[in-house]
Formats: structure tokens, sequence, C-alpha cells
């Protein structure tokens, strides 16, 4: 099982939480200061893992981004390192060849595209397509749904803008 | 509408705070924008919410504070529309945990949804109830989510077997519902609904061993046809990874057969097969390909024995160790730990691979290594691993050197074959990384050396050797110290030299000069400079020569500001100046160590097997039943005043200090050995911190022998009522006058025991010359275990007690309750009583003991008395 996801930029700035397992607000900064602070540090051609808290951290970059997941000791490291692909490979579909910008932007979208991936720390979905048409769909019906209410406070809203 | 609480769009405050040039900057664009969007929520504000509520997601993620955004979510998921719902249950699972109230509100909403007619919604709903719900939401939930897993539409479905997993997790007892719609998904062919479902078996089967029967039973012969499929299966562009189609199903489908077939022969025949074309069949250049095959061989080593597939295996992870990618050889010395347990062989045969890993740059395949070589080591080839790991030592960085440490002394401990290669290693160790070295490492040392007495020339003189070319090895000079105060006199005269050492010459004021650097050392510590003080203290009377020179380091530390060093520092210098006679018998050299005792203290912290052989395990014939606890206890109970003693918590202190071990209780009350006056008084002298020397070094042995009479006699005279004394205390022959005293004071309670009726007399329990400690016992109805006990304290001097404190410590089967006394103040010749309660686990079985400790001042002055209490009527 996945305890959590957290995507880091090499600054130290967080850019995605998830959280599977319970940990208060107080842990959770806990957690993501302490871990950054071991990972970020980590040279280029060291393994991937991380024993932390006796859970592991599997973590990978991508550009400035460093993806990171934590398991149990006995999970398959291996295979969550496919899984973090799995997610890069659906956003860059997504965004088109993504880049710490748009998840910057559109961070609510990165985690659409995650909760289509996970639910309750385990892996949802193999396949790509099947993802990105699924956030697709939800887009598009968000659009219509937005269309339809043409009302006189959606066009404030866009006259406030 | 208000036009201020519309605040900026999304896109306007990100690119806001990613403009701020500091941080102070960044939390007051936060500040204006977090005041904006509670302007709002007061005004139930509905056209921004969904904006307002991404806005406060991402002021969350910065780490600012957002709980006043939580009841937004709640009324976003309960509006209609998809868009706000699919905001309300993002910043739902974002903003709040799972042990959070306003959680429980959502409830009702989640069901709605569950129940709803679009589908996106429903799966909404699935996704947040997945990830954060509480174990009532599962509850509440659970028949929704069942349903939903024969949904039409396989992205529901799968999102329904996920959410289950979260819901059986919270609610075990659940499980037994989802086993039968669990199996009937395994049949699926949709990638997404197979891999959920394969998922929510493994879990079933860990929560329920009737699901693990069920699915072994009924699912074992489907899933090994379904692995054949995939593995045999064309290429598919959907599910393809380097060239393997859906490695994930593949992973998971091996880690439920792996929990199906540990444990059940028939159920691991089925998967052989499989197992063995997946572990030779799939590709391993690459990351996912491993990724399988790291999972085959766990399953492999984990289901019933089959020769041909662990070797299989075992050749894969030989493979996975030389690799050159340092994530493939962590997962082997990874998984080489779990087959250390099925093939201990087969891995010794990839030593020499592992050792090299220890020296990795990479520090998580360095520490995984080290465990790993920690498993290997066994009586054979211990002196070899050793060597290299002590070898590493020298070279490891800071870090890595505490858990290095401990590694190479738990082994050494663990496996050393004789005495003297055990003394050598941890001499290296000390030298080399003396202060990454436990305090319980170093005091074991010390109880080895002082158990071999052959080797205490050797040890002494290495010692010394080492403290002269390393003085920051903080541990490393304790040791030493230590050993030249009590062997100084071996050290001087060559005795026991062994054929391998190098002859040396010492000089007794060489001696004094090693201990004397310890003390000034600016970088010594309280301890050290404590061990310092008392192994002058023994040189002095083994080098008369050097005895002037002594004292006056010893008076040195009478300006100490620290006052444990400043007492021992003038007590010491007393003790030389007045009181020559008593010196040689009060610095004789220590008793030697309880090994078992000390062992037994240490419990379970470090296995300890260094032979203890040679040394017939004595106790020390003191009243203070504390022999094992001798050695470390009392040299640190020097310093437990100020700081508490080492690897002890609050309440051991108060047993250390006073002494009660339980295994010594047993120990045979008649003295085996002549008492060692001198000893005795030094021992004592250590132990009791706070007692004023000239009474420590008197009038202590007289409480002592009084306690040991105690001790000796008390034992024999439970019941009795009218025996005469001296016949009782006939076998032991020093016992002096307090025992008739004691023995006085228990003339009257006969009577006061047929008039309360109860059937256990009362009892003196404590008697000094200034004061008496009576008893008296009752017991709860029905509660047999329980005794309630009525100590009333009597003055027996015509000066008043102030401050008067009495403490009690029992062993650890039983459990004490101490009620306030009825004053802290004795008059003189009055009496104050205090109540407790203690509670015998071992009823019938062990009758109670108490080691008492009594504290008050008289005319100002502070007085300590202690004792033990081990004549309790038998059957409390």
């Amino acid at each position: 099982m996945i305890h959590f996801v957290l995507l880091i930029s090499r600054q130290g700035k967080v850019r995605l939480t998830k959280w599977y397992s319970t940990y208060s607000q107080k842990e959770r900064t806990k957690v993501i200061r302490e871990l950054s602070g071991v990972i970020l540090t980590r040279g280029p051609k060291l393994c991937n893992f991380v024993e932390w808290r006796g859970l592991k951290v599997v973590y990978k970059r991508y550009a400035s981004l460093y993806f990171c997941m934590c398991i149990d000791p006995d999970g398959n490291e291996l295979e969550i390192l496919e899984i973090i692909h799995h997610y890069v490979e659906v956003l860059d579909r997504y965004f088109g060849s993504v880049c710490e910008l748009d998840l910057i932007y559109n961070f609510h979208k990165a985690y659409y595209i995650l909760d289509e991936i996970l639910i309750s720390g385990e892996l949802q979905e193999p396949g790509k397509r099947t993802i990105v048409r699924a956030v697709a769909a939800q887009d598009s019906l968000v659009e219509t749904v937005k269309e339809q209410t043409g009302s006189i406070s959606t066009i404030i809203a866009q006259a406030s803008k | 509408m208000n036009p201020f609480s519309s605040g900026t769009r999304l896109r306007d405050m990100i690119r806001a705070i990613r403009s701020c040039k500091t941080a102070a900057e960044e939390r007051a664009v936060v500040r204006k924008e977090c005041a904006a969007i509670r302007a709002a929520i007061s005004e139930n504000d509905q056209d921004y919410r969904h904006r307002n509520l991404a806005k406060l997601m991402f002021i969350h993620m910065l780490g600012y504070p957002t709980h006043f955004g939580q009841m937004e979510c709640l009324k976003l998921i309960a509006s209609s529309g998809f868009p706000e719902k699919r905001i309300g249950y993002l910043a739902l699972m974002l903003l709040l945990d799972e042990r959070q109230e306003v959680l429980m509100l959502v409830t009702n909403s989640l069901k709605q949804d569950l129940n709803h007619s679009n589908q996106y919604i429903i799966g909404l709903a699935l996704c947040a109830l997945g990830n954060i719900c509480s174990a009532e939401m599962a509850r509440d939930l659970a028949p929704e989510v069942e349903r939903l897993l024969q949904f039409r539409d396989p992205n529901i479905r799968k999102k329904a077997a996920l959410c289950s997993i979260r819901i059986i997790k919270k609610v075990p007892d659940l499980a037994e519902n989802f086993i039968n719609p669990a199996a009937s998904l395994l049949r699926e062919k949709h990638h997404g609904v197979l891999i959920t479902a394969v998922q929510l078996c493994t879990d079933l089967c860990k929560v329920s061993s009737e699901a693990l029967e069920y699915f072994r039973e009924k699912c074992t012969e489907g899933l090994v046809k379904t692995l054949k499929d995939m593995a045999n299966s064309s290429y598919s562009p959907e599910y393809d990874v380097a060239g393997i189609t859906d490695p994930f199903l593949h992973i998971r489908l091996l880690k439920l057969l792996r929990i199906l077939g540990q444990g059940d022969p028939d159920a691991s025949d089925c998967m052989n097969d499989i197992l063995a074309q997946v572990a030779t069949k799939i590709e391993s250049n690459k990351n996912a390909g491993n990724a399988i095959l790291y999972e085959c061989v766990g399953t492999i080593m984990s289901i019933e024995d089959n020769g041909g597939l662990r070797v299989l295996a075992i050749n894969i992870l030989g493979r996975f160790l030389s690799n050159r990618d340092n994530n493939i050889r962590y997962v082997a010395l990874n998984m080489l730990m779990k087959a250390m347990t099925v093939d201990a062989q087969a891995v010794q045969r990839h030593r020499a691979t592992i050792l090299e890993c220890v020296k990795d740059s990479d520090a998580s395949i360095r520490k995984k290594a080290l465990d790993l070589v920690y498993l290997l080591v066994n009586e054979s080839n211990v002196k070899p691993l050793t060597k290299e790991l002590i070898g590493y030592l020298e070279a490891s960085d800071q870090e890595f050197k505490g858990v290095l440490t401990d590694k190479i002394c738990s082994l050494v401990e663990k496996f050393s074959p004789e005495k003297i290669w055990y003394i050598d290693q941890m001499l290296k160790v000390l030298s080399e990384a003396g202060s990454f070295v436990k305090d319980e490492v170093w005091h074991a040392l010390i109880v080895v050396i002082s158990n071999a007495s052959d080797l205490h020339g050797y040890s002494v003189r290495a010692l010394y050797r080492a403290s002269q070319t390393t003085t920051e090895q903080e541990s490393l000079v304790r040791v030493a110290v230590w050993c030249i105060g009590e062997y100084g006199d071996i050290l001087v005269n060559n005795v026991g030299m062994l054929d391998i050492e190098e002859p040396i010459t010492v000089t007794e004021s060489d001696a004094v000069d090693a201990v004397e650097v310890a003390i000034k050392r600016h970088t010594s510590d309280l301890t050290t400079k404590a061990m310092a003080l008392i192994a002058l203290l023994k040189l002095s009377s083994r080098f008369p020569s050097c005895s002037a020179r002594i004292k006056d380091i010893i008076l040195q530390n009478k300006q100490s500001f620290v006052l444990e060093l400043q007492q021992r520092s003038i007590e010491f210098n007393c003790i030389l100046q007045k009181h020559q006679n008593v010196r040689a018998a009060l610095v004789e050299r220590m008793p030697v160590l309880d090994e078992a005792t000390f062992s037994g203290r240490r419990a379970g912290s470090l296995p300890t097997s260094v032979s203890t052989s040679t040394g017939t395990a004595h106790n020390i014939p003191n009243g203070i039943a504390k022999p094992a606890a001798a050695p470390v206890a009392d040299l640190l109970d020097l310093s437990s005043d100020d700081a508490p003693a080492p690897s002890s918590s609050g309440g051991d202190f108060l047993q250390d200090l006073l002494g009660v071990d339980l295994s010594t209780a047993s120990a045979p009350p008649s003295a085996s050995q002549p008492p060692k006056g001198g000893t005795d008084v030094l021992l004592d002298l250590l132990s009791i911190g706070t007692s004023p020397p000239a009474q420590s070094s008197s009038s202590a042995s007289d409480i002592l022998s009084s306690i040991q009479d105690n001790t000796a006699s008390l034992a024999n005279l439970n019941g009795l009522t009218s025996l005469s004394p001296l016949s009782a205390n006939g076998n032991s022959p020093a016992s002096p006058a307090p025992v008739m005293d004691l023995l006085d004071g228990f003339g009257p309670s006969p009577q006061k025991n047929e008039e309360n009726g109860p059937a256990y007399p009362s009892l003196v329990a404590y008697e000094s010359s200034s004061l008496r400690m009576s008893f008296n016992f009752s017991k709860q109805p029905g509660n047999p275990q329980t005794t309630l006990i009525q100590a009333t304290f009597t003055n027996l001097s015509p000066n008043v007690y102030n401050d008067f404190l009495f403490q009690a410590a029992v062993p650890k089967f039983l459990q004490l309750h101490l009620d306030p006394a009825s004053s802290n103040t004795l008059p003189a010749n009055g009496s104050i009583s205090q109540s407790m309660k203690v509670t015998n686990s071992q009823h019938g079985k062990k009758s109670l003991v108490m080691r008492i400790r009594i504290a008050y001042k008289m005319n100002g002055k502070e007085v300590l008395e202690e004792g033990q209490v081990n004549n309790f009527p038998r059957d409390l």
C-alpha cells in the first residue's frame, strides 16, 4: 500500500501531497520537511529508495520535480518506480509534454489524474488511455455544465475577471 | 455580489504568490487572500465558493492553515452540480483527515452521491470514500459500496473494489460480505477491474482467514491461468510497459499467489510451473521486468519448498547483486535478507559481494548490506567478518559509524569464541569509535574483564596503551581508567604477561599520569571524572609512593562546581588523611562482577553470550542485596544524583538506588563467604549518594549489618512469635544487637493480632536507634492478591523530624500504591501513619518483599535510612 504521494520541487516547494494513511496536519508538515531534507540531498547516481521511520520512500526525479511515494517495508520498490513513471506518462499525455509550471497552475488537474490512478493507496488502472479518457470526460462534463448555466452570475463573474 | 470578496482568479493568485521575492511578501499575499476568502465564507458567497476552495488548496500546499475552509467543502459537496462536487471532494481529501469530526457530516452526502444517476459523481464519491473514510463511515456505507461492485460500468467497479479495501481495513468484520463479490470480479477481462479485484482479494486474505481458505480453494487455479494468459499474451499497446504486458497485473497476481501458496503444499504445487515460466522468460534488462522478477522471487521464497525453483530464485538474486544499477542491488540485498530464513547456505555464497556493498557510496545500500551481514555472521565466520567491519569503521563517515559500531559490538558479544578476542575487538572499536559505543556495551566490557582473572594484566596494559594514543574517545578512557584503578598494581608489575604481548614498562607515576590526564581533560564529562576520582583513591593505596601526589589531584576537585565531584573530593581526602587504617580495606579490588545478572538487567537489549564459565558467580555477601547491580549501578550511582543513570528509566532509578533486584532477593541468605568488610563499606559509600561522609564510613556499617540480619535471619522468623532470638540467629554468626531490638519490637504484636482478628500478625518492619516502622495488614474481602498495609512510624528520639519522607520499592511481580502520610512532621516520641496497597501478582507463590528508604531532617540535618523488609507473613 502507498501511504502518501509527494511532489517536491528541487527548491523544496511542495507541488502535490496526497495522503492515503492518516496523518494529522502537523505530522504532514513534519513528514514533508523531513523527507525533502533527506531526498533532495541525495546524489544523482544513488538508488531511488530511502528507508524512513520503518517505511520505505521510493522517489524519482523528473526534470526539476521529485516524485515520492511512501510504501510498507515489504512493498515492491521497483514496481513503485513503474507507478511513478505511469503517473508521469499520463500527466505528459494529458498536458502534452508536461512541465512543472503546468502542475503549479493546474494543480487540481494533477490531483484529478492521480485520483484516477490511485485510490486508498492502491493502483486503480494500468491503462494510460483509459485514464486520460476518464479525466477528459469529466472535464468536458464540467464545461457543458458551465455552458448550460450561462446565468447572469457567470456573466458577472467573467466581467469582473 | 460583493466586488471585494470575489478577489482574484486562481491563476492570478498563483502568479502573485510566485512573483513574491521574500517569504514575508508571500505571507502578505496569502494573508490578503485568506482574508478575502474568509469574508466570502461569512457572506455565504455561492458563486465563487469553488474558486475560493481551489485557492485554499493551493494555500494549504504552501503550508498555511486552512481549517476555516473545511465547512465549505461540505457545502460544495452538498450542492447539485458536478463541477462543484468535483472541487468539493478534492478539497475534502486534501484539507481534512479521517480524524476530524467534520468528516462525519459528509456521510449523508456521500450516501446520496453513491446512489446518484451520474456515474462520474458516483466515481467522485467512491474515490473520496476510499481515500479518507473512517471506521464509522465504512460501516454506514459498506452496503452501497458492495452494491457498486456489480455496477455496469467497469470504471465504477474498479473504484468500488479499491474502496472496499479501505473499508475492510477499517472494519475487518465486514470482510465476509466482500468475499463473494470479489471472487466474481476475478473473472473480469478489464485490466483495471482485474487488478483492483486481485488487490481486494489480497487484502481480504490478510484480514480474514475465512477469505484465505475460500480463495485458496476456489480461485488458485483461475489465478494461475490468468497469469499464464498474461505471460503468453501478445503485444497490447494500451498495457505495454517496456515490452511486457501490464507488469502491474503480473506483480499483483504474483503477490496474491504468494499468500495463497504460503503454508499450503497443494496450492504451491499448482503454481510451480507458471512461477518457473515467469522466472525464466521475463526480460531483465528493464525496470519493469526486474520488478516482476523481484516479486516472483519473493513468491518462490514464500511458498512451500520446491528445490528447483529456489535455485532459480537465488540465481536471479545473484544476477541482481552483480547488476550495476543501484536499485537492483538494493532490492537484491533486501530479498537476500528474506532468503536467509529459507536458505542461509545459498546466501552465504554471496558473502564477498555483500561485504563489498557495505562499502558502497550509497547510504541505503550500505545500511541494507550491513543488516544482511549481521544476519550472515555465525560462529565460524565471525572473525574474518568482524575484521572486515572494523577495518571499514576507520573509513566510514560519521553518520554511518553509529550504526556500524552498534552492529559490530552486538556481533562481537554474540559470537565471540574466546574472551581475549572479545576484549581485543572491543578495544579496537573503542579506540576507533568510542563515542558511538552505547553505555551498556562498555559496561559489559568491564564485567567481562572483571570476570577474566587471567586477562586482567593483558587488558589493563592494552587499555593503558590505547589510552596513551587515543584520548578523544570518552568510553575508551572510562574503561581504561576503571581498569587502571582496579588493576594498577598488575599494570606496573607486569603480572600475567601473555606471550603475544610486547613488554611494556609502566611506572607508578605513569599510571597516575594516565588517570590525571582523564580527570583534567576539559572534554571529560562528569561520569569520566567521577570514575577517575575513584580510580585515584584506589591507586593511593596500591601505590603508596604516589600517595601525596594523588592527594593533590584529588584536592584539586575540592573547588569543583559539580557538587558530586566536590563532595567526593572532600570525602576521599578525608579517607586519605584520617582513615589510613581502613583505607587499604576500603579500596580493595572490586569483587568479580556477576555476568548473568548483568546481562539480565540489560534485558533483551543485546543478547550476551560471552562465556562466563571461568568465574564462579560470586554474590557479594553484603547486606544490600545488590551483587549484580554492583558493577554498573555503583559506578553510576555517583552521577545519578545529578543525572539519571543511563539505560534506566525513572522508575528503575529508585530500584537501582535501593538495589532491589528480583534475582538477588532469592540469594541464599547464609553468606557463604566471609564478608569482606572493607568492600562493603566502599560499596555503600558509592551507592548512598547523599549521606554525609561521616555516617557512611562509620555508622553505615551498622546499618548494613542490621539490614543483613534482616535478610539473613528474619526469613527464618516468619510466623515465629515466641522463639528465642538467639536460637533463630544461631546460624548467622555476625548478628549483633539490632536483631535483638528488632525482636523486642516484635513482642506486642501478637496481641493486636488477636484483637483485630485478621490472619496476619502485624510486625515491626524496620527499626533503628531513632525510628521504628511497624506494619499492620488487612485484606479486602474477595481480593486475596491485594494487601492493605498500614505503616506506623514511631520517633524513638527526643528530637522532632521534619520533611519526613517514606519511599518503598518492590520487585516487578508486585504493584505498590502509596498514599500520602498523615503528616510529614514526626514529633518527638510521637508517631504518624501512612497506608499503602500492595498487589501481589504471584499471590500464593511468592511472598512480599520491599525495600524501604526513609529520609527526614533532624535538627536541620538530613538523615537517610534504608532497609529491606522481607519478613512479611508468607501468604500475603
